[in-house]
């Protein structure tokens, strides 16, 4: 039956977050099952909810969705998010593909371990400061409009700011340089559906703690 | 102007092989340009043409485009091969990504140091049996049909075909639990732009030499 999604995942950000921030944007009330125990996890697997055994797990429009990509996508296509044609999805596709990178570096930074983690913080605001801002930078001052692609919000606006923030987080200053990207994220955080999601309340996750690495580690029984 | 397609990489598979397989696949002729320094991949850096300073770059209907994901988006669509309607792309999407992500792991092991090669081929090869092949068998098995998706020619039998002969040149065996994916395999090669690109000859890369690694890795981080 159809009904709200349903997303199955840990109870953090990792890769859910930017389909919880897509979800939010586009006004889709979604639903939330936590994994706590490694037992939950693979009972799914074992009930065959899982097609590669992953999680993210969206249940959305009578299919039990996973990989990441393909789940934002589809919501993106649903929802009026993805542009009008070819073109602009192919500018949108390769916005979200840089902010995919970008976030998946802070993603994985609390699994590394401490060593690594101390040299990597300050690889990666060098590399939001010197190649991933600087690009959505130039886009919006080429084109001089308020939305990167197509002169509306897309998949694209929503990701740059989940980035933005993201990044912020670690580095406060780090829009410093960055007037056009300011003026971004004030305007996209203001948009009704997303400044509702940025409300203390929503569904928005803080970021990881040592009990959520520790809970995903115990869960996926990895490194 | 449109013109030919042109492909900016260096003269291996990397992460441009997928998107050799999927022109190929669609009919489309393509060009190539190899870098082989570091100073030219610089060079190509400095010219402002790489949005995020990195390769693939395919000069594509007025577009210089990266990106491999939206690359390949973009020529599945044109070219009639992601689904008829949201439905099926996504599960194109989800079997294609799933390839994508054993790509990364193959595309990553020679880049292992000697000692922990062995382990990291059994970890490949324990992901392919166990987890992803698995998947695509079932699916062809639950609707019976020749294709992935949609009972037609699309990217997926594209990316998966492309995964499966990869494996295969690391464990020939790999598919001898899967019959239906045996099948998919013969059939799917020998739809003629695939036959034509499996062909010696063609602008199909082979896999890299090790002796080759420390180049190419000198190539991309210096």
């Amino acid at each position: 039956m159809s009904g709200k999604p349903k997303l199955t995942y840990f109870n953090g950000r990792g890769r859910m977050e930017s389909i919880r921030w897509l979800l939010a944007a586009a006004g889709v009330e979604f639903e939330e099952d936590f994994l706590e125990t490694r037992e939950q996890y693979l009972k799914l697997i074992q009930d065959g909810h899982l097609l590669f055994d992953q999680v993210p797990l969206v249940e959305i429009d009578g299919m039990k969705m996973v990989q990441t990509k393909a789940i934002l996508s589809y919501i993106a296509g649903k929802h009026n998010l993805y542009g009008k044609g070819l073109k602009e999805r192919a500018f949108i596709d390769t916005y979200v593909e840089g902010t995919t990178d970008l976030m998946q570096m802070i993603l994985t930074l609390p699994f590394s371990p401490p060593e690594a983690k101390k040299k990597n913080l300050p690889l990666i605001i060098e590399k939001a400061k010197n190649r991933y801002f600087p690009a959505y930078e130039k886009a919006l001052k080429q084109h001089g409009q308020g939305f990167l692609v197509g002169n509306q919000l897309s998949w694209a606006d929503v990701h740059l700011l989940e980035a933005i923030l993201m990044v912020e987080e670690k580095e406060p200053t780090v829009l410093s340089e960055f007037p056009l990207l300011q003026g971004f994220k004030t305007r996209i955080s203001n948009m009704p559906t997303i400044k509702k999601f940025l409300q203390p309340g929503s569904q928005r996750k803080p970021q990881p703690d040592d009990k959520y690495v520790a809970t995903v580690m115990k869960i996926l029984k990895e490194g | 102007m449109s013109g030919k397609v042109k492909l900016h990489y260096f003269n291996g598979r990397g992460r441009m092989e997928t998107i050799r397989w999927l022109l190929a696949g669609a009919g489309v002729e393509f060009e190539e340009y190899f870098f082989e320094t570091r100073e030219e991949l610089i060079k190509l850096q400095q010219s402002g043409v790489l949005l995020f300073q990195q390769v693939p770059l395919v000069e594509i209907d007025g577009m210089k485009m990266v990106q491999t994901r939206a690359i390949l988006n973009y020529i599945a669509a044109k070219h009639n091969l992601y689904g008829k309607d949201l439905k099926e792309r996504v599960l194109i999407d989800m079997y294609v990504e799933a390839t994508m992500d054993l790509n990364d792991l193959i595309m990553r092991h020679p880049m292992q140091p000697p000692e922990g090669r062995e382990k990291n081929l059994a970890l490949i090869v324990d992901k392919a049996t166990n987890r992803y092949f698995p998947a695509y068998e079932k699916v062809l098995k639950d609707h019976g049909q020749d294709y992935l998706v949609g009972n037609q020619f699309s990217r997926a039998d594209v990316q998966v075909l492309e995964t499966i002969l990869m494996m295969e040149e690391m464990k020939p065996d790999i598919l001898a639990k899967f019959p239906l994916l045996q099948g998919f395999k013969a059939r799917i090669s020998n739809i003629p732009t695939i036959k034509k690109f499996l062909q010696p000859g063609s602008q199909r890369k082979s896999k890299i030499e090790e002796k080759m690694v420390p180049q190419v890795m000198k190539i991309f981080y210096g």
